[in-house]
């Protein structure tokens, strides 16, 4: 087309437009559609489960919870491990070497330890329960549960997402303390950091408000990627290719969803200590 | 709860009236009225893509209508809720065209889920009704399976037995014998007409087996592109001259379909 056709330049000008048209809507929908879905678990949180619902839970308490614990405790231990070594030179230099136990268990407590629990979790719960979900509703048996006056969110979607809420803080405790032992064991065993010192820095650094910020970190995690997975599930596009793709989305979207909670967690929870303690110095 | 004693002997169970429904741009359901006679088998036949299984999903609410109204003795169920479905979804079994057995649970089970989802505490009553209607079926003994471990018929089989768990006043069979042998297809047929004679039992049954519509039907529907083409009994439906429903029944492919092959 040459550029003196103005139907060309037109339709230049409207595709992009009309693309983030379409783009905003859709997202708008789905937001809309999702929080939806998420009155309708918190609902059935509140309801509680049946038997049945609860035979649920434990087989998927089971399933990604006590089956992840070895997965979380690998890579919490060797990341609390590679952080004590990319710091130590750092502390080193400022003769604050002693300091890196504060440092390890402040950051594997209150960070590490909650986001990669919840990023480990969303991978396996993305793979395992959206993709099972989907099949699910790829082969009419969400259908054949509504059609036997069984409500399919009270049925399947609550007790994976209570399971979630419950696992994900367990599984943040596995890692923190694999985390701080990686983290112990290069201090102490490879750079030479009295043992002594190590702990008292770590006892010092760290309270029970730092602990409990992680593990509430780790629920909303847990919340926010069993609603999302059963979401994905639920909504699955048609045959093998709409199972892909939702438990890909899945994925994608409760990782992005762990990083925005844990920065809007990280300032909430700060503010609300130092209200409640004013006078408290920093820790560190 | 609405009893179905206050019926009118001549009033339909249920009533399609002018229902309209598209998926995008694809037309499925195009002013479609239809009244099914309760205690009777309605079969309806038609080409793949007719909207025959969107039909049924119409009566238990699975799928709402665009315009036009969907009514379950004399009840406009259309605009109701999941939670105001409940009580009419009890009364009705669905047999799913896949069979739509849930993965996770034994043959057992899937038959008991029914039962105790509506509060049915005593388990010697629920074993009892698992046998029974899995004897019913032709598949006693199999309680334990996982339906993973069943042949496609089998799965059709016990998905029956499922339906029909909770005794329900209709049932609708979307394509019942499909995947069966002969013999076996027509056991369903059997048990189609036990249930309608014995248990007063409303029957919808979509298939493309003739055999079966023929031996089942006290009324047979045909539909296409989503509009209902011919109706009666399946001896005016057998006697019709329409040219769709000729080649239909009789399992002959028009000039159009075979247009393509000469191309060959």
């Amino acid at each position: 087309m040459t550029p003196a056709d103005p139907s060309s330049n037109r339709f230049r000008i409207l595709s992009p437009l009309e693309f983030l048209g379409k783009t905003c809507l859709s997202l708008v929908l789905t937001l809309g559609d999702f929080v939806r879905f998420f009155v309708a678990i918190l609902a059935g949180i509140f309801r509680g489960v049946d038997r049945f619902g609860l035979r649920e839970m434990l087989s998927q308490m089971f399933d990604l919870g006590t089956l992840s614990i070895p997965v979380v405790m690998l890579t919490g231990f060797f990341i609390g491990a590679v952080l004590v070594i990319e710091a130590y030179p750092q502390f080193h230099a400022l003769g604050l070497a002693s300091r890196l136990g504060s440092v390890t268990v402040l950051s594997v407590v209150k960070q590490i330890g909650p986001v990669l629990t919840g990023v480990m979790l969303a991978g396996r719960v993305g793979g395992a329960m959206t993709a099972e979900l989907g099949t699910m509703r790829v082969t009419e048996q969400i259908e054949a549960l509504r059609s036997m006056a069984a409500d399919p969110v009270r049925t399947l979607a609550v007790p994976r997402v209570l399971a979630c809420v419950v696992m994900t803080p367990i599984l943040t405790v596995f890692s923190d303390i694999l985390g701080i032992f990686g983290g112990w064991l290069i201090a102490v065993h490879v750079q030479g950091i009295n043992n002594d010192q190590f702990w008292h820095f770590a006892r010092v650094g760290v309270d029970i408000y730092t602990i409990n910020t992680g593990l509430i970190k780790a629920l909303f995690f847990g919340l926010a990627i069993g609603a999302i997975a059963c979401y994905k599930g639920f909504r699955c596009g048609n045959g093998a290719q709409g199972v892909g793709r939702a438990c890909t989305e899945a994925f994608v979207s409760s990782f992005i969803v762990i990083l925005i909670l844990n920065l809007v967690l990280a300032l909430l929870l700060t503010n609300i200590y130092v209200m409640v303690w004013p006078n408290q110095p920093p820790i560190l | 709860m609405i009893q179905p004693t206050t019926d009118m002997p001549d009033q339909p169970i249920i009533r399609f009236a002018d229902v309209h429904k598209r998926f995008g741009s694809l037309v499925v359901l195009d002013a479609l009225s239809l009244d099914i006679p309760a205690d009777q088998t309605t079969v309806v036949i038609g080409p793949s893509g007719a909207g025959k299984s969107v039909l049924l999903k119409h009566i238990v609410g699975l799928l709402q209508p665009d315009s036009g109204n969907v009514y379950f003795h004399q009840q406009r169920i259309n605009h109701l809720s999941e939670r105001q479905l409940e009580p009419i979804r009890k009364r009705i079994g669905f047999l799913f065209q896949m069979g739509a057995l849930f993965d996770s649970m034994t043959v057992g089970e899937n038959i008991a889920f029914p039962l105790r989802h509506q509060g049915i505490k005593s388990e010697s009553d629920i074993q009892q009704v698992i046998s029974e209607k899995l004897a019913v079926v032709g598949l006693s003994g199999s309680e334990k399976k996982m339906p993973a471990d069943l042949s496609g018929g089998q799965k059709k089989r016990v998905a029956l037995a499922r339906a029909i768990a909770m005794d329900p006043e209709v049932v609708l069979y979307d394509e019942p014998t499909t995947g069966l042998d002969p013999i076996r297809a027509d056991v369903i047929n059997e048990l189609i007409l036990k249930l309608k004679e014995e248990l007063k039992v409303t029957g919808i049954v979509v298939t493309h087996d003739m055999a079966s519509a023929f031996k089942v039907a006290d009324q047979i529907v045909m539909l296409l592109n989503g509009k209902i083409i011919a109706q009666g009994t399946p001896q005016q439906i057998k006697t019709m001259e329409d040219e769709d429903v000729r080649h239909f029944i009789e399992g002959r492919a028009n000039a159009e379909d075979l247009k393509a092959l000469h191309r060959l």
